[in-house]
């Protein structure tokens, strides 16, 4: 026979998913194929998929656990609709998974995990890798990972569990092979992250490379893939996640603008990355203050807001209708600081690790009385940062809450992102009230004229004393005041001063047709799969275009100009339509909404043929 | 803040504390004494006004700081405690108090106050225990007695109260006073302790609320009566009270019980008082509600332990003592990085 080479195939894009039981380190695998691939110069998309619970019965379909990545060397806007290699490491995550992998996709096996209690536990009645079920439709590679990374690790003096856990590594290595991505990124964060331990550090790299020699020397596999270097804009990048991006923003924006920033919260998933993120940054300053409760959450930040901090906190839908209330007393008594909401599935404690949109009414009305607060989305993981930055900054300038909406996916997954320079952000500054020395009564709700904003006047101001609280205030002085003309003034002047914040906001950007059959119009973080989905279509020169919204409240000044222009506006939302209730309630324009709640970011193949579908 | 050199304070009055707003309290509310000794002690605390915070919730008492010349914030029901958290670390500088009451601060708002007291933030708290809602007209509170008869509780109230003395020792609190809205000196210089105190001070001041709870406390304000059931408590002192002082407090196999001194009790058997000692404070702080026993007032507790204030500051100037290099582009730019030109 003669010696067989490798086939070498190039593609512009791939998608890959790992799947195993929760304990089998998917979520670190996954992280570390995007890191990776990331440095390569590849754009992408990341989505991790967790389940709930930390550590579900081992081998049950409940504790499966995800991560698909999507990178490429064309413009990555989601994770991927469809998985082409899919990484399963038990017959329950094989059975959970199987059904989304891509016609003839390839599937890698770890094949020591089909045993008989695995294969039950999973509820296969036969063993797939001996039936005919997988062949014929999927390139199926069993490989024994558990036994080969033994064997990798014989001489080494470590625990027999401590090598079995290493299996993901070697999985890691074959996909590395595979896609011509090199290891030794991933040694020198072994290193690092493993550093007391070396006998550690060595049996990881052992599996790993026993996963690369794998492929470069058995012959099993049989084709390499070439994804080539995506053309992004030039710069320095990073591999970012939304949760990250938040913090990020938030220490950015008190560097900028010079004051100190202050975080109160209680952790919930999944925006307790948020809190951990910005603990760890103390040389910054920064405060974080894990409070008792969401409600001592929100309070604590109100306080160090008044006395003066840049104060941010962050939640999920649970705890942000915890701080309706308090959100209230910040509307009432004009307290700049950010909430951040990193939405999951509801109601109630629904499915607390993954995504939705369906807290943007909680977020535009979810308090008592007449309580406008200016409502940003970010679109991408990336855009997380410029979303909190630009919360402070507006927050600071027109004295007032702000809420920043992101999601689990968002949170979760991750992107390329093009560092910025410090220097090219926005400066902004808090409007402190100098000290007053002379006798006369200080005026608190003095107003800036353009911004409507009263003045800061921060305890230990001397001069400055006087009294904020609930209670409606006089428009004129200040002071509590029930009377009925005024209450109505006080309540158009807070809606007032919200609208106001639109001369601060960027023109909406179209892409695609100016004018034409159909616009889609998306907010947070349908942006990708929008994206990807309309430019899918102007390839095939329909007559549509996409607008992405990151204010809703307000909403930009030319929307209501940009919708007339186009005969149907589709909403996508993963809620019942949301923003479709407040576009239609706004605008005299068709809307339709392509609205599903499955807890799951869209996949732009759902959005295309939704178009298509509107288009007939 | 009790530290803070009173040079260069222009020596203020109990006049520049007043604010312009007219009290609405009823007529011949325990509150207004209260507000009258508060505003007679604060020009002599050494704080400068302008450092001066007043945090409250909601309730009759929560109006207070509307009534003081400093910085005040009247804020939602419970929440005090939470919000003055994050004014004093955001500006451990201030001088930041809390005024509550019982509904306020032991039931909507106890999750906070037992929390602000674990963690010793230095903040004090008032806290005006009247056993009755006032604001919302009349309905039974945490601290009312078993049996009450209110408005919400037309054939007495099921559940037992809150002992708000042995909740604060239960928190973890490290300083714990009591003090009489009419006793105008004591409760002076109950306030200037709990000022002076470095961590969170609960001052429960017994506040006469005459329209739905008259005379709750009557047999400690009546003149009659109070030398037979105040216990003014001093630090290293025995536990002496009654007419001459001829009553005391034994310890009889760790049952406190009142005798008489005279020809089976002396002085020397008396229970001497030491705020330092945390079971002295437990055993103290169950002599509420019991009528065989007088009712402490003076400081029940005060002990020094790590400020969490402190203790943050520390951190953060250890970190910035480790990072001389920490700058907002090396930190946008950190991990992994690649060039694409
Ligand atoms: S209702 Fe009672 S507590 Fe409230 S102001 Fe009147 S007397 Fe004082």
């Amino acid at each position: 026979m003669s010696k067989q080479t490798h086939l070498t195939k190039e593609l512009d894009h791939a998608v890959i998913r790992f799947a195993g039981d929760s304990g089998d380190g998917m979520q670190l695998t996954g992280g570390r194929f995007s890191e990776t691939t990331a440095i390569i110069g590849n754009d992408l998309s990341t989505l991790p998929d967790y389940p709930a619970e930390i550590r579900a019965p081992a081998g049950t379909l409940a504790g499966v656990s995800a991560f698909q990545l999507h990178f490429g060397s064309v413009d990555i806007h989601t994770p991927g609709d469809r998985p082409d290699v899919l990484v399963a490491m038990n017959p329950a995550a094989l059975k959970v998974h199987i059904k989304d992998l891509a016609p003839g996709g390839i599937i890698i096996i770890n094949k020591n995990a089909f045993t008989e209690k695995y294969l039950k536990l999973a509820g296969y009645e036969s063993n797939p890798l001996e039936d005919d079920s997988l062949i014929g439709n999927y390139t199926v590679y069993p490989v024994e990972m558990s036994k080969l990374v033994k064997n990798a690790c014989e001489s080494l003096d470590v625990p027999k569990k401590t090598v079995e856990r290493t299996k993901n590594l070697m999985a890691l290595g074959i996909l590395f092979w595979m896609f011509n991505r090199p290891t030794e990124p991933t040694i020198r964060w072994l290193k690092e992250k493993f550093a007391k331990q070396p006998t550690i550090i060595e049996a990881n790299i052992r599996a790993l490379n026993a996963g690369y020699n794998y492929g470069s020397t058995t012959r099993i596999l049989t084709t390499r893939y070439i994804v080539g270097k995506a053309k992004l804009p030039s710069g320095t990048y990073r591999n970012i996640h939304g949760n990250y991006a938040t913090a990020l923003g938030f220490v950015a924006a008190a560097e900028r603008s010079g004051m100190s920033l202050f975080y109160g919260g209680y952790p919930i998933t999944p925006a307790s990355e948020i809190l951990h993120t910005l603990s760890a940054w103390k040389q910054f300053g920064v405060k974080t203050f894990q409070a008792e409760d969401e409600i001592a959450g929100i309070a604590s930040t109100i306080g160090a807001a008044y006395a003066g901090s840049l104060a941010v906190s962050a939640t999920s839908g649970p705890g942000l209708a915890l701080k309706a209330e308090a959100l209230g007393l910040a509307v009432m008594a004009e307290i700049p600081l950010v909430i951040v909401n990193v939405m999951r599935g509801g109601p109630s404690t629904g499915l607390p690790t993954k995504m939705e949109q369906t807290d943007l009414l909680q977020a535009l009305f979810g308090r008592n009385g007449e309580a406008p607060i200016p409502v940003i989305a970010a679109a991408t993981p990336g855009d997380c940062f410029y979303a909190s930055y630009e919360a402070c900054r507006i927050a600071v300038k027109y004295m007032t809450p702000v809420l920043v909406l992101t999601d689990g996916y968002l949170a979760n997954g991750s992107e390329p992102w093009r560092i910025p320079a410090a220097e090219d952000l926005p400066e902004f500054f808090p409007n402190f009230s100098p000290p007053d020395t002379g006798n006369g009564k200080f005026n608190p709700v003095k107003r800036d004229k353009k911004t409507q904003a009263r003045p800061w006047a921060i305890p230990g101001t001397a001069g400055l004393e006087h009294r904020i609280g609930g209670l409606e205030k006089n428009y004129d002085t200040g002071e509590v005041c029930y009377d009925p003309d005024n209450h109505m003034k006080m309540v158009t002047a807070r809606a007032d001063r919200v609208k106001g914040i639109t001369q601060d906001i960027d023109p909406l950007h179209v892409y695609g047709v100016e004018e034409g059959d159909l616009l889609v119009l998306s907010w947070g973080s349908t942006f990708g799969a929008s994206r990807s989905a309309v430019s899918h279509l102007i390839k095939e020169e329909k007559s549509v275009a996409h607008a992405h919204l990151r204010w809703i409240h307000p909403l930009p000044k030319d929307l209501g100009d940009i919708l007339s222009r186009y005969k149907t506006i589709l909403i996508p939302e993963v809620n019942t339509g949301q923003l479709s209730l407040l576009i239609r309630a706004t605008y005299p324009v068709n809307v339709k909404g392509y609205n599903q709640v499955r807890a799951r970011p869209f996949k732009s193949q759902d959005i295309i043929d939704t178009i298509n579908r509107q288009l007939d | 803040m009790g530290d803070k050199s009173m040079v260069n304070v222009k020596k203020l009055t109990r006049k520049d504390f007043s604010s312009d707003q007219m009290v609405r309290w009823c007529p011949g509310c325990g509150d207004y004494s209260i507000l009258a000794q508060v505003q007679k002690t604060l020009p002599d605390i050494g704080v400068e006004k302008e450092n001066i915070v007043f945090v409250s919730g909601i309730g009759c008492s929560s109006r207070f700081p509307y009534y003081m010349n400093t910085y005040g914030f009247h804020t939602i029901h419970g929440r005090a405690p939470a919000i003055a958290s994050g004014v004093k670390i955001a500006n451990p500088d201030l001088s930041v108090w809390i005024v509550t009451g019982d509904g306020d601060g032991l039931s909507i708002g106890g999750n906070h106050t037992i929390h602000i007291l674990r963690r010793n933030i230095d903040v004090n708290i008032l806290l005006f225990n009247n056993r009755i809602y006032g604001l919302t007209k009349g309905q039974y509170s945490p601290t009312s007695e078993l049996g009450k008869v209110s408005k919400s509780t037309p054939m007495g109230s099921l559940d037992r109260p809150f002992n708000p003395p042995a909740l604060a020792l239960g928190s973890q609190a490290t300083f714990v006073a009591r003090a009489i809205d009419v006793d105008g000196k004591p409760l002076q210089s109950m306030i200037r302790r709990a000022q002076e105190h470095r961590g969170t001070s609960f001052l429960e001041i017994y506040q006469n609320c005459l329209i739905f709870n008259d005379g709750a406390y009557s047999h400690l304000t009546d003149k009659k009566t109070k030398e037979d059931t105040v216990l003014h408590l001093e630090h290293g002192k025995p536990m002496l009270f009654g007419k001459d002082k001829k009553k005391g407090v034994f310890l009889s196999k760790n049952t406190p019980k009142v005798v008489e001194i005279g020809e089976q009790w002396s002085e020397s058997d008396i229970l001497v008082h030491n705020e330092k000692d945390w079971i002295i404070a437990s055993i103290l702080s169950h002599f509420t509600y019991r009528e065989d026993l007088p009712t402490p007032v003076g400081v029940l507790y005060a002990v020094d332990e790590p400020v969490y204030e402190d203790m943050m500051v520390d951190q953060i100037s250890h970190a910035v003592s480790q990072n001389q290099k920490a700058d907002l582009n090396s930190l946008l730019g950190s991990g992994d990085t690649w060039t694409v030109e």
